[in-house]
């Protein structure tokens, strides 16, 4: 078992979050992982970016090499297309369609969204609003963790139990409103 | 029975050290190591213990009081980014002098690419001039196990130890194996020459020529270190010297089967008998270094003449930002076509795709700062605005555009008397109250001293927020500190950094901007972020 992901997205959005879920999951699951991200002046609104590696086999470089990434999982539209061309063949962007605009020259979206769709196997949805029907907007991290969730090569079962695992200090409330987005991330079918 | 963890190389280092009967952590926030400090300050062992974990008010501090453990035969551990180690560079290479007592460990977190810094020194050659040996680690295991061996390495040799990171280890998290049972503290013990720790000219130059003789027991033990190997490989064309991170590439490139003889670095000085062997068994050396290149540079001295060496200062390797494993398997490539190395064929990036700054958060006073000093500006021919390092140093950014200068801790307020000395007028210095207490404060005195034409600004946020948030020294001092170094009440203002100020707020810049001589406002609103934090609990 070998996939290479890059997580993006602006900063402040909750990449950390998916890959202290997924981080967990692999502990438990026995797994090697390696999970790089950058702290300090990145985090104030600019665009963030974590390479996480799960194996079953020793992982040697922190950062994943250039056409070796399986997964691009992002919150945001245009910081999903920024690490397409890192992709393996074969490999996919899992993206939320909500823009995060906070600076004046972002692309006009009908674009960007051309761009995605024309990358082989595409996965879009509205994740802050999937979440927002089913729990809470601040759970969209966990819907687009969701649709991620046949890709990843981990089983739902581990995945939502680390959801639990890692939300629990926080209360029964926030677990169950990250499940529910999570499993409304994995049904979501599209429009 | 052995534990698994998942931790940042921060976090490992940190635990490592907690594990091995740490005694005291020393550190001012610095990315990338910050997470060093707010580890012990957050583990269950340390805080049953009372391990030391409060913040400096500097690097400097920082280092001296975690000299000052091990003077007492404590293991101490003082950590900070590699900046800092300028900052902390007297006391850092005076302590090779005094030597440590108890095991010494001084963490520099470098930080190639700049993410989140000003330059990319490196903080190895900073070890190299003051005679002390270097523990690299290349992975999160390493630097957990670094921690027990680099304190037993400090007191054996009876130096501190500079413990080199960088930014892909300190901020990568893997699983890491922890032992069972933390080990006991050190007891009270005093240093066994005492004459050392005096550092008069008489003691000075004796303890020197002990030192100069103690490096050749360092680089013996570099050689022998459990951190270095050499594996031979069966193509001879090519030695291979990786350090640190770099040898993880050079293990990604060649998927754990390098075809050349690999000599890892992660301790030093470099030791040369294991460089020597390298270099009679293959007919090049090519060299795989994070940072500036130290290795390199020592391998190939000024006249260049022994075997063909690559590396950074050929081109080989990109000589700026880090190494990644793309720049490394290309330079492989390059060398060894046939090796085995491969450069995928990846499409060009998309085209729709724009570059997203930092920029200040929404809600944030040193926006209203700005805003209000830009405005108080606006009638002045030539104004210059020193600035600092902060988050506030992102009003260089568009739309405040707002800083002339930035270059250290505490150089605002000292550029602009300088400027001011010239004849600049306006001449204003932006600081925040972290930085201030860092670095500003003798500045400051400075400007009392002459009574200065300069305006400083204080934009005091009650925490030292760009690192994520840590308590700063000066909170609730600021003004004392201003009316203790000598500033005149009646030209010491406070005032609150928030929209609905914004007038008053221009009308304090303007005022003081007119006045010819040095004054103070402080201008305060809590930090967004701490203070979400502080509302949620």
């Amino acid at each position: 078992m070998k996939t290479d992901i890059i997580l993006a997205g602006v900063g402040g959005q909750g990449i950390l979050s998916i890959a202290t879920i997924l981080g967990h999951a692999a502990l438990q699951a026995d797994l090697y992982l390696k999970q790089a991200e950058v702290h300090g002046m990145s985090q104030r609104g600019g665009d963030v970016m974590s390479c996480l590696r799960l194996s079953s086999d020793p992982i040697a470089s922190d950062l994943i090499p250039a056409g070796k990434v399986d997964l691009v999982i992002s919150l945001e539209p245009m910081e999903a297309l920024r690490y397409a061309h890192l992709l393996a063949p074969g490999g996919r962007v899992i993206t939320s369609t909500e823009p995060f605009v906070n600076i004046p020259n972002y692309p006009e979206l009908d674009k960007i969204m051309a761009e995605l769709k024309a990358l082989p196997g595409t996965v879009m949805l509205p994740a802050e609003q999937i979440a927002k029907e089913v729990a809470s907007p601040r759970s969209s991290n966990m819907a687009l963790l969701g649709a991620s969730a046949p890709y990843i090569g981990l089983p739902d079962t581990a995945l939502e139990e680390s959801i639990a695992a890692v939300f629990g200090p926080k209360g029964e409330k926030i677990v169950a409103d990250n499940i529910a987005a999570f499993r409304a991330g994995k049904e979501y079918k599209g429009q | 029975m052995n534990t698994k963890k998942l931790l940042l190389g921060d976090e490992a280092f940190a635990l490592g050290a907690i594990e091995a009967g740490l005694s005291g952590a020393y550190a001012y926030p610095g990315t990338p190591s910050t997470e060093i400090l707010e580890f012990v300050q957050s583990n269950p062992i340390a805080r049953e213990r009372g391990i030391h974990s409060h913040w400096s008010s500097n690097e400097k501090t920082a280092m001296e009081e975690a000299l000052g453990m091990s003077y007492c035969g404590k293991r101490a551990i003082v950590s900070m980014k590699h900046v800092g180690l300028n900052v902390a560079a007297d006391p850092f290479v005076n302590a090779a002098m005094t030597g440590a007592n108890g095991g010494l460990l001084v963490v520099a977190a470098d930080d190639p690419s700049m993410h989140s810094s000003q330059n990319e020194q490196d903080s190895r050659f900073y070890a190299n001039f003051a005679i002390m040996p270097v523990l690299e680690p290349s992975n999160q295991q390493e630097a957990y196990d670094m921690a027990a061996y680099g304190f037993e390495l400090s007191e054996k040799l009876r130096i501190p130890v500079l413990v080199r990171f960088v930014t892909r280890l300190s901020h990568s998290r893997s699983t890491v194996v922890t032992k069972e049972e933390p080990a006991a503290e050190n007891a009270l013990r005093y240093p066994e020459n005492p004459r050392q720790w005096v550092l008069m000219p008489g003691n000075s130059k004796v303890r020197y020529r002990q030192l100069l003789k103690d490096r050749v027991e360092m680089e013996a033990l570099a050689a022998a270190s459990p951190f270095n190997s050499l594996v031979e490989g069966s193509d001879r064309r090519l030695g291979v010297i990786a350090s640190g991170i770099g040898y993880n590439y050079v293990q990604e490139t060649f998927g754990g089967k390098c075809p050349f003889s690999l000599l890892k670095i992660s301790q030093y000085p470099v030791p040369r008998d294991l460089v020597k062997t390298l270099a009679e068994s293959c007919e090049a050396i090519f060299v795989v270094e994070e940072g500036q290149p130290m290795i390199e540079d020592s391998l190939r001295g000024l006249l260049d003449c022994g075997p063909k060496i690559y590396g950074k200062r050929d081109s080989i390797l990109p000589t700026d930002g880090e190494l990644t494993p793309d720049t490394v398997a290309a330079a492989f490539v390059r060398l060894a076509p046939d090796s085995g190395a491969k450069l995928p064929d990846t499409p060009a990036a998309a085209s729709n795709v724009v570059a997203r700054p930092p920029a200040l958060c929404q809600g944030c006073g040193h926006r209203d700062v700005y805003g209000a000093l830009n405005a108080a500006l606006a009638e002045f021919e030539s104004p210059k605005v020193f600035g600092d390092i902060g988050c506030y140093t992102l009003g260089f950014l568009s739309p405040f555009n707002a800083l002339d200068t930035t270059v250290d801790m505490g150089a605002s307020i000292t550029m602009a008397k300088g400027a001011a000395d010239a004849g600049q007028h306006p001449a204003v210095a932006i600081i925040g109250d972290s930085t201030f207490t860092h670095s500003g404060m003798t500045g400051l005195l400075d400007a009392v001293n002459e009574d200065s034409p300069i305006t400083v600004i204080i934009s005091d946020n009650l925490t030292t927020g760009m690192t994520g948030g840590q308590d700063s020294q000066g909170t609730g001092k600021i003004e004392d500190i201003c009316l203790g170094l000598g500033v005149k009440p009646e030209r010491l203002h406070t005032i609150d950094a928030h929209p609905r100020k914004a007038g008053e707020l221009k009308a304090l810049f303007e005022s003081e901007l007119a006045f010819k001589g040095l004054s103070v406002i402080v201008a305060r609103r809590e930090c967004i972020q701490t203070a979400r934090r502080h509302a949620k609990k």
